[in-house]
């Protein structure tokens, strides 16, 4: 038994405003391999009385947070923020896959999900000289859980500064006292933890007087751009940055990138906050750079499944991953790279790369390390 | 000097519903063989203002005196082409129509035989066109007032918008107050007004206004005239009264469907199943089931609407929002009670009503799609069993009330005013209007028009306007103070007339009496219809119908029956003409 | 209440705006009562958006037949002064003795003098080459014309006139070393010298008649309107069915006939999404007639229809409907989430919600039932002349369900879509009723000593 109080739940959540549409549903990128049907769930809490039983709705876990379902509800309910919420009933209970238990206890001790001493956090940047962020100076640099720790999206960070640099920039960083965002933390349905992360987070923003941040994860920029609270804090991604250092020239390219480049748009860039045309600007001002679209593109990308927290679950589909479906999408454009910018789509783009053997055909880059190839 | 024929025939593609399957050329070529055609022309619309053009210039170049155009049925466009060949001065009589869609490619597929019979439609119409007469319009004075049957609220504001226009009024309403289905209404959606402050104002303005009567307890016995100058003869109470119209509007209402038919939902079995209807009374006394106010509240939508099992397959248009606003009503009053409506569609069309339907799920009404398929008891509760077409899943929800969203269904006397009228109903038992898109408050009868849901089902504002619309077209009459009577109108050859009647016995609008001093019939013109039924009993002959003469329907049948000399000598033609086969 | 007489007055006018079935119906009924009406209609010709219609259900009348003869009694009605590509630029004064400024846009046409014959369109070097805008077009956008054009054929009135957009003088300044429209026209009608015009009347009353907007598809980016040749709106499918389409009446695209269509419904309607909360009460049944038609006309296509609530309320649609399911048109529930490509054929993602299973439904030709939208210049018009809106965008009237002809402003009446969606017997009933109000108004002021009902002050643009 697993049972929550429906009738409140649906009240808070908005949920009588559904009229049963299966707008989400269709779109739901995950209801193709799974049992997870949005529609139907929020009609089973409606329906339901005073009271509803959770037990074995484990399709809960394979919603990846896309914002596919909320993005396009015509009567502005969010079947997403309903997923999250009921996964926190499960983790109230303590019952969750271990690898979310450790990923969730990581954070707690060490600030961040992956497992990894806070002392390592800034190793990929030791020979860098990136100053630390203090009163006076312009932009924070918020790197990230996971390009301040995975080797591969390291090379990302490490792009993404020279780039900063050349720009003029002047931004500094957090080091070691960097902490999570916790926006997969709040995803997992961990709200209590969130909270703790955010009141943290919001003192040492405030304590550093910041007034402008760049993340490189959209993940981490809409964290803090609409899961906090308004903190006067002006926060971008590192994309809507560089467009702007473009247009302005403060960047510019000397080399050339002659490959035909397709955009797979990150969830939380495009469907979340809307912003489709900035990465685009980036790439079609790289010179030589050819940009085509996939069928799916914009508003309509197909998630890459790395979001929501499962980064570190399999949730109820062991199977195909929606990235090699998306690799394969990249592969029919002819496209000879596929660029994006996130770290959890580089990295489940990569590996599903790895699994189709297509590693001659395509390589997936994210849009920093492109740029850097031609500083 | 001796009257020579000159016929244009004009003949219209109507986009391709008829070129599509009628070989235009061919029949172009026919018709010019003809005798006494001038011309004959093709366009692809001929009603459009460069097809009247075409006809326009034709008349005054050629000197044209008949013509004939071949197009749809003249129900559709004969004024249209009367009106352009009087504007070229033309008699508007001296026009023929042949009917070439309706009558032969809409019905036909493409082939030389349907090529054909367009060739005969038109043949004949050209024969008759030669001997056309010219007809003299008659204008006749209007009498300034209307009669409104039916004291609802389409049929006070249709009063009302008369009276302010400067006419009398005469309101006949059957009950003894007006008000009808509107004044049993507890709330109205969107604003949750009652339905008494709405009414209210339009019954005392109506009551005091100078220019209208209203006669309660009353009904009209028999309707006598024409537009401009009926005479109806109400009763009211033993009296019987004369009153005289220009117009008459006809707002008669409704009955609301009797939820006993649908014996599943134990209408008059169990206490706790009521009707919208109830519940407008019910809500009126704080909404009391047994003296307990009811915990589990089920609406079903769609009671004797959309049911083809009763014979009526139409939706009621007003239920959803009903049923909604009474939700809405127990969600507010009773914030515990659990209300849950069983729906197959919900019909929130109106202006506000998607935004209203909206407001009242988030106040936690439950909305589950399933016509539900009986109700059971259970202990002092009941069960609506249905299946959640959502869940696919057969559904038992508990209820101590249960509302049934009654639809409307025509007035049971509908078909006795229809007569009285010579009023059509549509297929659905309502009025028929004129013609569904265009002239939804016109009726077949010049000078009587509809308000309200005698012509289907409304909402009080559609009511309302369509009303309103009726008052519009009730007033144009008044407001211009005469009428055209019609011309094509039956007349008597009195050397040839017995005086035996029989043509005075198949009248329908009694005009036709004896001449007392010259013993032969006479024929009232005005009231005249021209629809020739005098001259078909008429034993000697005597009577004839202009437009429709003898000599004029002869013309034309032989063309159809043996087809015209001149005809047959194309060879291309085979024999066999439509009305031989 | 403060009431006086007006010092000799002229017979009392009224004015509407807007020439569609609306402002035709109540234009001929004052007209038809004896009163004089100016008719102002700001594109070329009458007609409005049921002129661009097919057949109207359930009777599958072809909607020229039924209107044209109305815009030709329009034309010809000696009561009505029609004025085309005519702006109302001003309105001020009062109920009673409004006066009203009309800009008339050069049409570089003689009016007086152009018989419609053609010509100069066929001279024009730009003739099949001027697509026009999909929402205010004709023919929607899937046709082209001339620089100088009639909107269609049946146009009342009928008379050319240059599209200053696309006239290759008015935009660049130079047609070669002549103008071959001029040359071409025998009547000598083309002007280029003609200049914006402004006239004055006086009315008495005011019958806004202006419509709605059709929503731009685009703005529902899943569905790939604009992207795929393959998606188009149900407006474009009725310019493809008409007889007078650009396809003569074939359902073609690119050549090909359609095997596999799918319609969806409520695309612009009850989405809080993109702020359009209403229902556009239109599209359910242009729906049904249109798959009726694609039944009709392309035997053994499959039809589907995608819908969230049918709502065939009126008389005759939901028999209507049920003769349309008999006919073997498929209806789903659901509303469709998006449209991707597979091959040369489009994918329609969704979830029957009836099965409770994703579904995908494929295509080669989507009709998406675009819903009405307040027409954008509805909020410049208002404010100009004090009008009040209401919510949803749409002219705002005095009751919901008593008095919905009147508008904030008295002596000013509303009729049609502009006061919110209609279908065309609902707008056609809806205009009488704002024609009786008209009436009354007009009536009271010929019969009787004129009273005025106090009123504000004067009301003006600019």
């Amino acid at each position: 038994m697993l049972q929550i109080e429906s009738r409140q739940f649906a009240t808070t959540h908005n949920l009588f405003a559904c009229i049963q549409c299966g707008k989400c549903t269709g779109g739901c990128p995950m209801a193709v391999k799974t049992t997870l049907n949005p529609r139907n769930l929020i009609y089973r809490l409606l329906v339901a009385g005073n009271g509803y039983d959770l037990e074995g709705r484990e399709e809960l876990w394979d919603c990846t947070t896309c914002a596919t379902c909320s993005s396009r509800c015509p009567k502005l309910v969010n079947p997403m923020e309903a997923v999250i919420a009921l996964r926190g009933a499960f983790v109230e209970k303590g019952r969750v896959h271990p690898n979310v238990k450790t990923a969730l206890e990581s954070t707690f001790r060490h600030g961040n999900p992956l497992s990894m001493p806070r002392e390592e956090r800034v190793r990929w940047a030791s020979d860098l000289s990136i100053k630390p962020f203090g009163e006076g100076v312009e932009y924070l640099f918020f790197v990230g859980c996971t390009p301040s720790y995975d080797p591969r999206v390291q090379q990302v960070a490490r792009s993404l500064v020279k780039l900063v640099q050349h720009a003029n920039l002047d931004f500094g960083f957090l080091a070691e006292e960097e902490s999570c965002c916790g926006s997969e933390i709040r995803r997992l349905g961990e709200a209590g933890l969130f909270e703790m992360i955010v009141e943290e987070n919001q003192e040492m923003l405030k304590a550093m007087s910041v007034d402008k941040m760049f993340t490189t994860s959209p993940h981490c920029f809409n964290a803090f751009k609409n899961d906090y609270p308004q903190n006067g804090v002006q926060v971008e991604h590192y994309t809507q940055l560089l467009s702007r250092a473009l247009e302005n020239g403060w960047l510019k390219f000397s080399g050339r990138f002659e490959k035909t480049v397709t955009f797979h748009d990150p969830c939380y860039l495009g469907k979340h906050n809307g912003i489709y045309d900035e990465p685009r600007q980036v790439l079609t001002g790289i010179p030589g750079l050819k940009l085509v679209e996939m069928d799916r593109s914009r508003e309509k990308s197909l998630c890459c499944e790395g979001g929501g927290g499962r980064m570190w679950l399999e949730g109820s589909n062991p199977g195909t991953r929606l990235a090699r479906w998306r690799i394969q999408e990249a592969l029919d454009t002819g496209a000879q790279v596929l660029a994006t910018a996130c770290p959890f789509c580089l990295l489940t783009l990569e590996e599903a790369l790895k699994h189709q053997n297509a590693e001659d055909k395509l390589r997936v880059m994210d849009i920093a390390e492109i740029a850097d190839q031609v500083l | 000097m001796a009257f020579t024929p000159r016929i244009g025939v004009y003949i219209c593609h109507c986009g391709i519903n008829i070129s599509a399957s009628v070989d235009i050329e061919a029949v172009t070529a026919f018709a010019a063989s003809l005798p006494a055609v001038i011309i004959a022309r093709d366009y692809t619309y001929m009603c459009s203002d460069p097809g009247q053009a075409l006809i326009k210039e034709d008349i005054e170049q050629l000197k044209l005196n008949r013509v004939v155009v071949a197009s749809c049925s003249p129900r559709m466009h004969e004024p249209t082409f009367r009106a352009a060949v009087a504007s070229a001065g033309l008699n508007p009589y001296c026009f023929e129509m042949a009917n070439i869609r309706e009558q032969c490619s809409w019905v036909h597929p493409g082939s030389e035989a349907t090529t054909q019979k367009a060739m005969d439609l038109i043949a004949s119409a050209v024969a008759k066109a030669a001997h056309l007469q010219p007809l003299i319009t008659r204008q006749v004075e209007v009498s300034p007032s209307a009669l409104v049957i039916g004291g609802g609220i389409a049929g006070l504001q249709a009063a009302l918008d008369i009276a302010e226009a400067g006419f009398q009024v005469t309101l006949v309403e059957r009950a003894e107050q007006p008000g009808g289905h509107a004044a049993q209404l507890h709330t109205t959606f969107p604003y949750m007004q009652p339905a008494r402050e709405l009414l209210r104002p339009l019954m005392e303005r109506v009551d005091a206004h100078p220019r209208i009567e209203v006669m309660l307890s009353a009904e009209v016995e028999e309707i006598k005239g024409f537009v401009g100058n009926f005479e109806a003869s109400v009763r009211q109470s033993e009296e019987m009264r004369t009153v005289s119209a220009g117009s008459i509007v006809i707002a008669t209402g409704f009955e609301v469907f009797d939820a006993h038919i649908k014996k599943e939902f134990g209408y008059g079995l169990y206490p706790q199943v009521i009707t919208t209807l109830d519940f407008e009374l019910l809500s009126a006394q704080n909404l009391q089931v047994n003296g307990h106010s009811p915990r589990k509240v089920v609406f079903i939508q769609c009671v004797g609407s959309r049911d083809q099992s009763l014979g009526n397959p139409y939706c009621s248009r007003v239920c959803c929002m009903v049923a909604a606003r009474q939700a809405k009503w127990v969600r507010q009053r009773l914030p515990e009670a659990e209300v849950t409506i069983f729906y197959m569609d919900v019909r929130a069309f109106g202006k506000g009503f998607e935004e209203f339907y909206d407001q009242v799920r988030t106040c936690g009404v439950i909305y589950r799609r399933g016509n539900p398929s009986e109700i059971l008891r259970q202990g002092e509760h009941l069960l609506v069993r249905a299946e959640d077409t959502l869940l696919g899943e057969v559904v038992e929800v508990e209820a101590d009330l249960v509302v049934l969203a009654l639809g409307m269904v025509p007035r049971q006397d509908s078909a006795a005013l229809a007569s009285l009228l010579k009023l059509s109903r549509s297929a659905d038992g309502f009025f028929m209007e004129a013609h569904p898109k265009l002239r939804p408050v016109d009726t077949s009868v010049a000078g009587v028009f509809l308000a309200g849901c005698c012509q289907g089902p409304k909402d009080i504002a559609d009511s309302i306007s369509q009303a309103r619309g009726a008052a519009a077209a009730a007033m144009i009459p008044l407001l211009r103070g005469q009428v055209q009577v019609e011309a094509a109108t039956a007349y008597v050859e009195e050397e040839l007339c017995a005086g035996c009647g029989q043509c005075a016995q198949v009248c329908t609008y009694g005009a036709l009496r004896l001449h007392p001093v010259r013993n032969v019939m006479t024929v009232n013109q005005v009231l005249c219809q021209g629809c020739g039924a005098c001259a078909s009993a008429c034993p000697s002959g005597a009577v004839t119908v202009s437009h429709f003469t003898f000599t004029q329907t002869m013309a034309q049948l032989e063309v159809l029956l043996n087809g015209s000399n001149h005809q047959r000598k194309q060879e291309l033609l085979p024999t066999a003409s439509l009305m031989a086969k | 209440m403060s009431t006086y007489d007006l010092p000799n007055r002229l017979e009392p006018a009224a004015l509407v705006i807007g020439g569609g079935i609306a402002g035709i119906q109540a234009a001929l009924d004052i007209a038809d009562g004896g009163f004089q009406v100016t008719l102002v209609e700001r594109s070329a010709s009458i007609g409005g958006r049921m002129a661009q219609l097919d057949k109207t259900f359930p009777t599958l009348d072809c909607s020229s037949c039924i209107l044209t003869p109305k815009m030709v009694d329009v034309s010809r009605h000696p009561n009505i002064q029609l004025l085309t590509y005519s702006e109302v630029a001003k309105v001020s004064g009062q109920m009673g003795d409004f006066q009203v400024q009309i800009r008339r846009k050069p049409r570089y046409v003689d009016e007086s003098k152009c018989r419609g014959c053609g010509l100069c369109a066929e001279a024009c070097r730009l003739n099949g080459r001027v697509r026009g805008d999909p929402l205010t077009e004709f023919n929607a956008g899937i046709a082209k014309r001339a620089a100088i054009y009639v909107p269609f054929p049946q146009a009342v009135p009928l008379i050319y006139t240059v599209d200053p957009e696309a006239c290759v003088y008015l935009t660049r300044g130079v047609c070669g070393k002549t103008f071959k429209c001029q040359e071409a026209c025998t009547a000598g009608a083309i002007d280029f010298t003609q200049s914006e015009q402004l006239i004055e009347v006086n009315v008495s009353t005011i019958v806004i008649a202006t419509g709605y907007d059709v929503f731009d598809a685009r703005r529902k980016p899943e569905f790939g309107y604009g992207v795929y040749p393959q998606v188009i709106t149900t407006l474009e499918f009725e310019r493809l069915a008409s007889a007078s389409g650009p396809t003569a009446g074939k359902i073609r695209l690119n050549e090909h006939q359609p095997e596999k269509l799918v319609f969806i419904q409520c695309v612009g309607s009850r989405d809080l999404s993109i702020d359009l909360p209403n229902c556009s009460r239109v599209c359910c049944m242009a729906v049904a007639k249109q798959a009726h038609l694609a039944h009709d006309r392309l035997p053994g296509a499959e039809i589907t229809v995608l819908y969230m609530d049918i709502r065939a309320f009126g008389k005759g649609f939901e028999e209507f409907y049920d003769r349309v399911r008999h006919e073997g048109v498929l209806y789903r529930r659901g509303n469709p989430s998006e449209i991707i490509r597979r091959g040369e054929n489009l994918v329609v993602r969704a979830e029957d919600t009836l099965l409770g299973e994703l579904v995908e439904i494929e295509a080669d030709l989507v009709v998406l039932a675009v819903g009405m939208q307040p027409r954008r210049e509805a909020d410049g018009f208002a404010q100009a002349i004090k009008l009040a809106r209401g919510e949803d965008g749409y002219f705002l009237e005095q009751h919901p369900k008593l008095q919905t002809v009147e508008s904030s402003l008295p002596g000013v009446f509303l009729a049609g879509c502009c006061q919110g969606p209609k279908d065309i017997p609902d707008t056609v009933a809806h205009a009488k009723a704002a024609a009786s109000a008209a009436l009354i108004s007009l009536a009271k002021m010929r019969g009787e000593p004129a009273i005025l009902v106090g009123i504000g002050a004067s009301y003006a643009t600019n």
